[in-house]
């Protein structure tokens, strides 16, 4: 892999570090034929975030040419190479990416002004393929905005704030901080914004809910479609399944997926504030006798090292509502975290492991994008 | 104007090296400061030399008893003054007319370290403006435990190289850029200095617009900083270190 960007695309670049590094602690890099793809995935694994710039985004681009090729780094190490934004727009001309396997190092090079070359060997390790499931050309809901709207509105809450509630109903949005079931509510202080539907660039509402999902991602995703200056797209469905963020331009593409509270949670907020406009107007929930805590991102990993790839086997749109979390996998998931522990409530983390399959790694991203949660169990023997 | 220097020097040398215990003890690093006489408003010697040592930490306490803010507009003035020898150093330090008189013990001046760098010596010296060296030192990985320095007459004509945990780095100064003011390169060398050590003359280094790095035959480092002050005024801020092993130069 060999690749370079120039200009302006640098500071892209590093921004799309900078928020990859609120999602997660390593990078996740895979060149392919389609560009290069960034991700992370935060400790939980209830929000996964993926950038893919495309080969136009170079000024070169090189895919390794025979086989797949992923690794994964510390994000903290690139960060360093990327640390002071103002330098890198005042002094870096050009950034070259390059991937040398036989001495397991990424090569990071800018190329400053005056001449000063700076140069960065990485060690990587190499990594299973790390990719959510979602499938967000089906969600009914979109909503998409320039990013001056989404941060004015998310500047109402405060940092310390960790979920946010977004209600859409045909013609409006609501946005109100999500209270704790058990805070005490003669404290608690509630927030609302209502936004009109002529305030987004697209405006579709296929049902109306009320979805719950972290706001640290996404202001992870603001900082950088701000500096991007491009518009972000807010992908969901029902309570439970995941809401992707979009952000897309000719050259670069990025999703953050990120779980949303269960039906359930939702209900039992929504008797908490009875009181509040909106709600009373949604439809009533369908899955409220559940007491499975949330619905799942799936995230597949799969072993690096075999030729070929193939979609997991049971994979169809049918089952991406279906429960998947066992008291095992719960379990799991909380061991797993470090730094922080995952709000119960979005622990709908679903982990397959696929042995990879055919010679089309440059496919795989798309493919497993349109594939749904698997409802096995974690490890998949090889088929 | 020697003599004048002497002085200053003597007092501000265990100022800038972070206190006579680095020099006294792990005997690898000396820094010195030279304070032309024009930047006193008066300056009075009677004699030809004059030499003491005083604790460091004690100095800097006094430079900053009215708390050392930077509020605009208010400065802090000061007058140093030495009876000579077995007499404290004494302190007139006034700020928005309230005065404080420090007096400082002095001590029998130590013999400072010779590192004996000579410029006869020197096999390869180069002259940076600061700017460029302030954005890598500020960038350094300071996991890297030292900060390689190799300086050629052919590529990569100077390179501050640094091994940490998440791999290594390097930052390439080629000899015809804006930057280099003066590049004197006459063999080959790589040598390896504690980052711990260099990590004190950043200080300099923020303050300053020149700076001259030089190696001599036995892979000592010397760091020359020219700080201007706002008058326009020069003082040097020099370093001496000590390389941190051999390594074999290719």
């Amino acid at each position: 892999m060999d690749c370079v960007a120039t200009g302006g695309n640098v500071k892209v670049l590093a921004k799309a570090i900078h928020s990859l590094s609120r999602i997660g602690e390593e990078l996740y890099l895979e060149p392919t034929e389609d560009g290069l793809t960034l991700r992370a995935v935060n400790s939980s694994r209830s929000a996964f975030a993926c950038f893919l710039m495309s080969p136009l985004f170079f000024q070169r681009y090189q895919a390794p040419p025979d086989h797949a090729f992923r690794c994964k780094m510390p994000i903290k190490s690139v960060q360093t190479v990327f640390r002071s934004l103002s330098s890198l727009e005042r002094s870096v001309e050009k950034c070259r990416i390059e991937m040398n396997t036989e001495k397991c190092r990424l090569r990071i090079t800018l190329h400053c002004k005056h001449g000063l070359l700076k140069t960065h060997n990485l060690s990587f390790q190499d990594c299973e393929n790390l990719q959510a499931v979602f499938d967000k050309d089906n969600c009914p809901n979109v909503l998409r905005a320039q990013p001056r709207l989404w941060v004015d509105t998310v500047l109402h809450f405060p940092p310390s704030l960790e979920e946010v509630s977004v209600s859409v109903s045909s013609d409006r949005v609501w946005l109100r901080n999500h209270v704790e079931d058990d805070a005490d509510s003669s404290k608690a202080m509630m927030t609302e914004l209502c936004l009109s539907s002529e305030e987004f660039d697209h405006f579709a509402i296929g049902t109306q809910t009320t979805i719950t999902f972290c706001l640290k991602e996404l202001r992870g995703l603001l900082v950088f479609a701000e500096t991007a200056g491009l518009p972000v797209s807010m992908y969901f469905d029902e309570p439970g399944s995941p809401v992707v963020l979009n952000v897309t331009d000719s050259v670069l593409e990025a999703n953050f997926v990120l779980a949303t509270l269960s039906e359930e949670a939702h209900q039992r907020n929504h008797n908490n504030n009875k009181a509040d406009g909106p709600q009373t107007e949604l439809p009533p929930d369908d899955f409220m006798c559940d007491d499975i805590d949330s619905y799942l991102i799936a995230m597949e990993t799969s072993d690096l090292a075999g030729p070929s790839y193939e979609p997991p086997p049971q994979t169809s749109s049918t089952n991406r509502k279906s429960r998947l979390i066992s008291e095992e996998e719960d379990e799991e998931v909380e061991e797993d975290s470090e730094e922080r522990p995952p709000n119960k409530k979005f622990c709908s983390l679903f982990f397959g492991s696929v042995l990879p399959a055919s010679p089309q790694p440059s496919n795989q991203t798309i493919q497993s994008q349109e594939v749904l949660a698997s409802d096995s169990e974690d490890e998949r023997p090889s088929e | 104007m020697i003599q004048y220097l002497c002085l200053i020097c003597n007092c501000v040398e265990q100022m800038l090296d972070g206190g006579e215990v680095t020099v006294e003890e792990s005997k690898c690093l000396q820094a010195n400061a030279f304070i032309q006489a024009e930047i006193f408003q008066e300056f009075t010697l009677k004699e030809d030399v004059v030499g003491f040592q005083v604790n460091l930490t004690v100095l800097l306490d006094c430079l900053t008893i009215f708390g050392g803010s930077t509020v605009p507009g208010v400065s802090t003035a000061l007058r140093m003054c030495y009876n000579g020898y077995g007499y404290p150093l004494t302190l007139f330090l006034e700020e928005g007319g309230v005065v404080t008189v420090c007096k400082i013990n002095t001590q029998e001046p130590e013999e400072p370290l010779d590192f004996d760098f000579c410029s006869t010596n020197v096999t390869n010296k180069v002259i940076l403006q600061s700017d460029s060296l302030k954005e890598a030192f500020s960038e350094l990985d300071m996991t890297s435990e030292i900060l390689q320095l190799t300086m050629s007459p052919s590529h990569p004509y100077f390179r501050l190289s640094t091994f940490g945990n998440s791999g290594n780095a390097h930052y390439d100064y080629p000899k015809d850029s804006d930057m280099m003011e003066l590049f004197q390169c006459t063999k080959t060398q790589t040598n390896r200095y504690k980052m711990s050590l260099l990590k004190p003359s950043t200080k300099a280094l923020a303050l300053s617009c020149k700076v001259s790095v030089r190696t001599d035959t036995r892979g000592f480092l010397s760091l020359q900083y020219l700080v201007r002050n706002d008058d326009g005024q020069i003082c040097f801020v020099e370093y001496y270190c000590c390389p941190d092993e051999e390594v074999d130069e290719e």
